[in-house]
């Protein structure tokens, strides 16, 4: 089983909703955010091109952030999720570093917080708060290891990139362009 | 000079109302899970409890989530509701932030002069309402009970709404009609015999070709419209975004039309030549539907796409490219009409363009174009008739704007400056949810009317700029807090939702039913509120359709079945528009009566000066006009407004990217507080945006006081449309003062 996610650009209107469902979901201090909006213009007036995306974690199945732990809290878990397991973290900020995606910050309470893929709902059979929330449903969720799963059937359908894939990392989110 | 009312920006004399904050609210949260005895409360420890949003008029229907203390810790949507199908927008995610908001109103506040100051004192419930019916008294004796009137954006403006015509006055206006949507409604009624209103029955889910004049979908985050674009992405419909800003949506658009800004009319007019002399337009639609398509035809010849190119700087061929794209999608094509539609002063006949397109490509009553929206029907329970007033705030307007089918905010603010030739003035404002400081246009204007009043009581959740100019603040609690009225909005299935309250309300606010309620007491007009809690009146309601309060705090939301029209015109089935013809009037007969072109015309409006850029303002997808700008929750995704500058512009005036300017207007208003640049291509050369709802002035909203510059202050050029009087706001030039530093203004 590995989980992804794959973000539709051309419907995303970067509303940041994902990011408001994501702090109240997850308890997400005020002035921290576990996923964000990126808005991407190229041209020049009046011959433009925008690309809106929201971001997060790539869980990547290469991660530089559990290979350079010294504690071991960050690791892989279920469906290839990465997770920071809280009190084993000393708050070091190596995985910061690390991340080619700065996905990960440092949790007032001192441990680093990111991404979750919020599987405590995908446990209970739910969506990722984020793709839940989103008015124009522009994200997919599921296992890429099951042909039938919506990530997969989209992909499958339509064209998409990667965000940095020269780091090697492997990333699993993925945006429709 | 001092003024009558100055503009109170300290708090008030007690600190009584900080009793609840900090760590104390947690235990506070926890005594009300336990205290709950009446029926009608419903259990609390629901896992959820049902709600409409009041964050915007979109009023999508979600459930509240509590934590295990019993504090509320999220909103989602329902799945019934067809208002947001289960997902709701940024800010309803984020209304959570309106209940913890530390800032909130906390207590009821008179303002009373101590020692040659003016300042706030706290008051009870029950002064602060001895206050407020002794001088409603005083002025029905003095001036007749016509001389009060309402200002009303929220859920509360309809018990306000039945104390005032109780009282003996219809004067109660929503800024959403004058400085919005007026003209919308006026241009679909005179033109298909019906308003558009709200939520827009647009049938964009299956539109083929969505045309976007000045409407940022997207940025405006109506909620289903959003939802509905993007199924319509999906399905591979073709956007047409006409806008001088490269908008959200015109990022998703195939073709971006930049238009000069103030030029939309030729524009339409142009397509209307195109789609005419090309033959492209529905015949048979035209022919069984429409009165005046000859006197059209006449009308369009001289607007020729080559002609407006030199007005709107829009090519020749794209007009006739994207007029065909039109006319191929159609009948599945949609015309947008808008929502904010205030711009210059010609907006009604702007929108009767924009109708006229509609007709001609067949798109109203069709499947992808405009379905037969319905509206559940809920008896209301039987109350005495009301008093007939003699007078409204009409008689102030000299016989003008006789097509409004509201009541115009900024009218009854024109009414309340007595003149010479007026024998009736307004004297009395209460204002619920709506800071008219930062609504109206023209604030001197706003101001002045204030000054005028004998009683101004003001009714929030937060200590917006309008509750600085108030007599009595009566604080509100927000709807997380309190039941109110249902939901009763038009769809494609009539719906009801509830709203119930997930907690008690914080500190000393009340609902604004109750408040309502004990004004009727002191004013001797209890037969008008029969109930003595609103949620025995819904009770009844909800009988009287076949459910129950229990039913609906176990849904939330029930659809009701059409009982009406189906939701498209069949083929050929006779239809009768609501029209003088019976017909829909491309040539209208209701404006010519009214002594106004009966066909849209093409008028120049004034441009800028050297040195000068046109405002354009908008709406960002975190925030609903200047209600949310203290959100704790949605300040944090975005907490000030920037002003959008082309490069161009840019070098011309030496600014870069995150630098801070004051900005200053033709009439010499400078802006309060500087702007952050956003230099981007993104924008025409001749124009600036911003997004409106910035710049507080109220030191008590700690987190937007002086955050961005208010559009409103520096929309002091106001172009009242002569046909229905909504304040065309689009007419203001604004220039850059890098001179200036902040200690100087």
């Amino acid at each position: 089983m590995r989980y992804a996610m794959a973000i539709d650009t051309k419907k995303c209107v970067g509303c940041s909703d994902c990011v408001v469902a994501c702090q109240t979901e997850n308890d997400v201090p005020i002035g921290y955010c576990r996923d964000w909006v990126v808005e991407v213009m190229d041209g020049t007036y009046p011959q433009l091109e925008m690309e809106l995306r929201s971001e997060r974690c790539n869980h990547c199945e290469n991660s530089p952030c559990v290979r350079c732990c010294p504690t071991g809290a960050s690791h892989y878990s279920e469906g290839g999720t990465v997770l920071v397991t809280k009190n084993e973290c000393i708050g070091c900020s190596a995985c910061i570093t690390s991340c080619p995606y700065d996905a990960r910050f440092v949790h007032p309470e001192g441990y680093v917080d990111k991404c979750t893929f919020c599987l405590h709902r995908v446990k209970k059979g739910m969506q990722p708060a984020c793709v839940a929330v989103c008015p124009t449903k522009c994200m997919y969720f599921g296992d890429l290891d099951d042909p039938r799963s919506e990530v997969s059937q989209i992909l499958k359908k339509r064209k998409y990139k990667t965000l940095i894939p020269e780091a090697g990392t492997k990333p699993h989110l993925y945006f429709l362009i | 000079m001092k003024s009558r009312r100055q503009f109170i920006k300290i708090s008030s004399l007690s600190t009584a109302g900080l009793i609840f904050g900090g760590g104390l609210l947690e235990s506070f949260a926890n005594s009300l899970v336990k205290d709950n005895k009446s029926y009608f409360k419903g259990p609390y420890d629901f896992t959820r409890t049902p709600t409409y949003c009041e964050v915007c008029f979109w009023k999508c229907a979600g459930w509240v989530y509590k934590d295990e203390n019993g504090r509320i810790k999220k909103i989602i949507g329902n799945d019934l509701d067809p208002n947001c199908n289960g997902r709701f927008c940024p800010r309803g995610t984020g209304g959570v932030g309106m209940y913890y908001d530390e800032d909130r109103l906390k207590t009821p506040l008179i303002r009373k002069e101590i020692d040659g100051n003016q300042t706030y004192v706290e008051a009870s419930w029950d002064e602060a309402f001895e206050f407020i019916a002794t001088k409603m008294k005083q002025i029905k004796k003095e001036h007749g009970p016509e001389s009060t009137a309402l200002f009303t954006h929220g859920s509360g403006g309809k018990y306000f709404g039945k104390l005032l015509k109780a009282f003996g006055s219809n004067n109660i206006a929503a800024p959403s009609y004058a400085q919005c949507r007026g003209p919308r409604e006026v241009a679909f009624i005179s033109t298909f015999g019906q308003g558009i209103n709200s939520p827009e029955n647009t049938d964009i889910r299956d539109t083929k070709c969505l045309v976007l004049i000045g409407s940022h979908l997207g940025e405006n985050m109506h909620n289903g419209q959003v939802q509905e674009m993007s199924d319509a992405i999906d399905k591979g419909a073709n956007i047409i975004t006409v806008d001088p800003r490269f908008s959200t949506v015109a990022g998703k658009s195939k073709h971006w039309l930049p238009i000069k800004p103030a030029t939309d009319n030729a524009l339409l007019l142009a397509w209307m030549n195109v789609i005419i002399n090309e033959g492209l337009y529905d015949k048979e639609y035209v022919e069984k539907y429409t009165f005046g398509f000859d006197q059209l035809k006449d009308h369009i010849q001289r607007y020729t796409p080559e002609w407006a190119y030199g007005v709107t700087t829009i090519k020749p061929q794209q007009i006739r490219e994207t007029a065909r794209e039109m006319a191929n999608a159609a009948p599945a094509v949609i015309v947008h009409p808008g929502r904010h539609v205030t711009w210059y002063g010609d907006d009604t006949q702007r929108l009767r363009a924009v109708a006229i397109l509609n007709a001609l490509l067949g798109s109203w009553g069709r499947r992808g174009g405009f379905y037969n929206p319905e509206k559940a029907e809920v008896p209301h329970y039987k109350l005495p008739a009301f008093p007939k007033p003699k007078k409204n705030w009409r008689d102030a307007m000299d016989g003008k704007y006789n097509l409004a089918d509201l009541a115009l905010a900024s009218g009854v603010c024109d009414a309340s400056i007595p003149g010479p030739d007026m024998d009736y003035a307004i004297k009395a404002w209460i204002v619920n949810g709506t800071n008219l400081i930062n609504t109206l246009p023209d604030q001197k204007k706003t101001i002045q009317a204030i000054q005028e009043l004998d009683l101004i009581a003001v009714v929030d959740t937060m200590p917006m700029e309008i509750t600085g100019y108030a007599d009595v603040v009566l604080p509100e609690c927000t709807y997380l807090e309190r039941y109110d009225a249902l939901r009763i909005s038009q769809g494609r299935e009539p719906s009801i939702a509830l709203r119930m309250p997930a907690v008690d309300p914080l500190y000393n606010t009340k609902p604004a039913y109750w408040m309502a309620r004990e004004l009727a007491k002191k004013l001797d007009l209890l037969d008008y509120f029969p109930f003595e809690n609103i949620e025995e009146e819904i009770d009844w309601e909800l009988k009287q359709v076949g459910t129950s309060l229990e039913e609906m705090q176990r849904v939330g939301v029930k659809k009701l079945e059409r009982e009406f029209d189906d939701l498209y015109f069949a083929d050929g089935e006779d239809v009768e528009f609501n029209t003088n013809t019976g017909k829909i009037e491309l040539y209208s007969t209701a404006l010519e009566e009214e002594g106004f072109d009966p066909m849209p015309v093409y008028t120049p409006h004034p441009e800028p000066e050297e040195g000068f850029y046109r405002l354009i303002y908008g709406r960002a997808p975190m925030h609903t006009f200047s209600r949310t700008a203290n959100n704790p929750n949605l300040t944090d995704l975005m907490d000030e407004n920037t002003c959008w500058v082309n490069p161009k512009v840019a070098k011309e005036w030496d600014l870069s990217s995150g630098q801070y300017v004051y900005l200053e207007n033709q009439d010499g208003v400078i802006s309060e507080f500087p702007i952050k640049v956003r230099v981007t291509e993104r924008i025409r050369f001749d124009s600036i945006y911003m997004v409106h709802g910035f710049g507080h002035a109220d030191k008590r909203m700690k987190r937007c006081f002086g955050k961005g510059v208010s559009d409103t202050q520096l929309i002091t050029n106001v172009m009242t449309d002569p046909i229905m009087g909504g304040t065309g706001m689009r007419g203001n030039f604004v220039t850059f003062r890098t001179d200036i530093k902040k200690s100087e203004v």
